[in-house]
């Protein structure tokens, strides 16, 4: 066992445990600061395969980004035990049963599923250069489609969150 | 595992390297909280400290042992491990960031070792500095909602928004730098920042990007929370901020952390903007002095532009007024953003049909 598997299963295993922390701490801000620790250790395993542009762009985007305003919206909120709705035990049971489903479902894929490993040999797959070469010459149709459909849903929700027009004047009114 | 070749002599040379930058930036960071009280005295017609010492420059000396001494208050209805968490993110953070910043250039030794004055070369440099500057915002937040205040919740819902919107624009400002550079490394960057004049023109970036680098400083103030972008500590309508309820050393590091931010986003700024180390004939003093000297030379170039900076960023704090709250938001998404947007489209037009991709 070499230093690379070494931290692999080190980085798995804060993975996992941060992993439960999510789901199993009663405190929504701890929850999500689980779960930023989470997304850190799988940048970690990208890390660990040479591919520091995922690694920094997972940090941004999921840790710096969405992570932030997940946290924005509970503190605002300000939920807690006291006010949050218990659940009854039937829709707890429900829970249970429709989650392992789907965790059967996922086991079954991840059982059948052949490993590809990364070689080893060539170190820079993950580097930016082939990583955009690879986005703008093979991909580039799929990319462009897929930007065309985050601004539809960026217009979307601007026109969804826009104020009705008799406000807006009466704001200007005043 | 190829990715992990290190030897002895190697890690002993980056402990050494990170030791005295974060000593460097620790100090730097304790005389800009001299330099922003003297900046301020003589600019409202004050002698400022001037007590402690020659010239008060015992002053941030005596400031730390005074917030040592003073008495630790976690408040009761706090969470208490977020709310001792929330400083420590900050400081964190803050120290973070220079581990991309190069300070001088490479250093062949007589016995052939080159040694680098940078702790890590990512090839993904500046995104780095943006990852750590963007988890930044958590000590800030952490440390508001733990406080189980009002108005530090408020404080920091408004550091975080603001250092959301701000963000945006930044990056986008940032891509126009970035398409002239081809490079996202810091140390490629700086490298072809060499010297100040070639081929009949600067090679500091800041006179190939003018409206790239306006945009960048305001966007720094902003994510720097200073004047006039200091919504989150804004007294006359939240008292004190976020760190409303700190007291103590905790207190301390956010103060801190503050101003080693400023000191290394200042560093950034002129490593990206104003040619790092380089300064002009660097060429002709490279073949005058010993290899070593030459590299204290450029550290303390680097050094001396970056307190330069600094003291911009103090100048600017008390000349300008604090903006209202919607005109910040409405300056970021409204002005910065389709600005900073309209500068890349230029920008890459340039590339494409004036300089023909070069």
């Amino acid at each position: 066992m070499d230093i690379y598997d070494k931290l692999f299963w080190l980085l798995s295993a804060i993975t996992v445990g941060c992993a439960l922390g999510v789901i199993l701490s009663r405190n929504p801000v701890n929850s999500v600061l689980f779960l930023v620790m989470t997304f850190m250790c799988i940048s970690g395993h990208y890390i660990l395969m040479n591919a520091q542009f995922l690694w920094i762009v997972n940090l941004i985007v999921y840790a710096g980004a969405i992570m932030v305003l997940f946290l924005f919206v509970i503190m605002l909120m300000n939920l807690n035990s006291d006010v949050e709705p218990q659940k009854g035990q039937l829709v707890q049971l429900a829970g249970v049963i429709s989650g392992g489903v789907l965790f059967l479902v996922l086991l079954a894929a991840v059982k059948t599923a052949v490993p590809v490993g990364i070689d080893k040999q060539s170190l820079d797959i993950g580097l930016i250069e082939n990583l955009g070469k690879t986005l703008f010459k093979d991909y580039v149709l799929p990319f462009e489609i897929s930007s065309v459909l985050f601004l539809s849903a960026m217009i979307g929700a601007v026109v969804i969150g826009k104020k009705d027009d008799s406000a807006i004047t009466n704001e200007t009114v005043q | 595992m190829l990715l992990l070749q290190i030897d002895t002599a190697l890690i002993l040379e980056k402990v050494i390297l990170i030791s005295v930058i974060l000593m460097g930036s620790l100090g730097i960071a304790m005389y800009a909280t001299w330099g922003e009280r003297k900046v301020a005295a003589i600019m409202q017609d004050r002698i400022g400290p001037n007590r402690a010492g020659p010239l008060g420059l015992l002053q941030p000396l005596a400031d730390g042992v005074k917030l040592f001494f003073k008495e630790e208050i976690i408040p009761d209805r706090s969470t208490r491990l977020i709310f001792i968490l929330g400083p420590c993110l900050a400081m964190l953070t803050a120290l973070m960031t220079s581990a991309v910043v190069p300070w001088a250039p490479d250093l062949v030794t007589d016995s052939g070792r080159t040694i680098t004055f940078q702790v890590a070369d990512i090839n993904i440099g500046i995104l780095f500095v943006f990852g750590v500057v963007s988890l930044g915002v958590y000590g800030i937040m952490l440390g508001g909602w733990a406080s189980n205040n009002k108005f530090s919740l408020l404080s920091s819902i408004r550091a975080a928004s603001q250092a959301i919107s701000y963000e945006l624009a930044m990056g986008i400002s940032l891509i126009a730098l970035l398409m002239m550079t081809g490079s996202l490394s810091l140390r490629d960057i700086v490298q072809q920042q060499h010297g100040f004049w070639a081929d009949g023109y600067f090679t500091w970036n800041v006179f190939k990007q003018p409206l790239g680098f306006i945009i960048f400083l305001t966007c720094a103030f902003a994510e720097l929370n200073r004047a006039p972008f200091d919504l989150p500590e804004c007294e006359s309508e939240l008292n004190m901020g976020y760190h409303l309820e700190y007291s103590s050393m905790k207190l301390g590091f956010y103060l801190f952390a503050e101003y080693i931010n400023l000191f290394i986003s200042s560093t950034i700024i002129i490593t990206l903007f104003f040619g790092g180390y380089n300064f002009p004939f660097m060429d002709q003093v490279a073949g005058a002095v010993s290899p070593l000297l030459f590299s204290i030379i450029c550290i303390l170039v680097l050094i001396s532009k970056a307190v330069g900076m600094v003291l911009f960023f103090m100048f600017i704090r008390w000349t300008l007024p604090r903006f209202r709250y919607d005109q910040l938001m409405k300056l970021g998404w409204r002005s910065l953003i389709p600005l900073a947007l309209v500068n890349m489209l230029v920008t890459g037009a340039a590339i494409l049909f004036v300089f023909k991709g070069k």
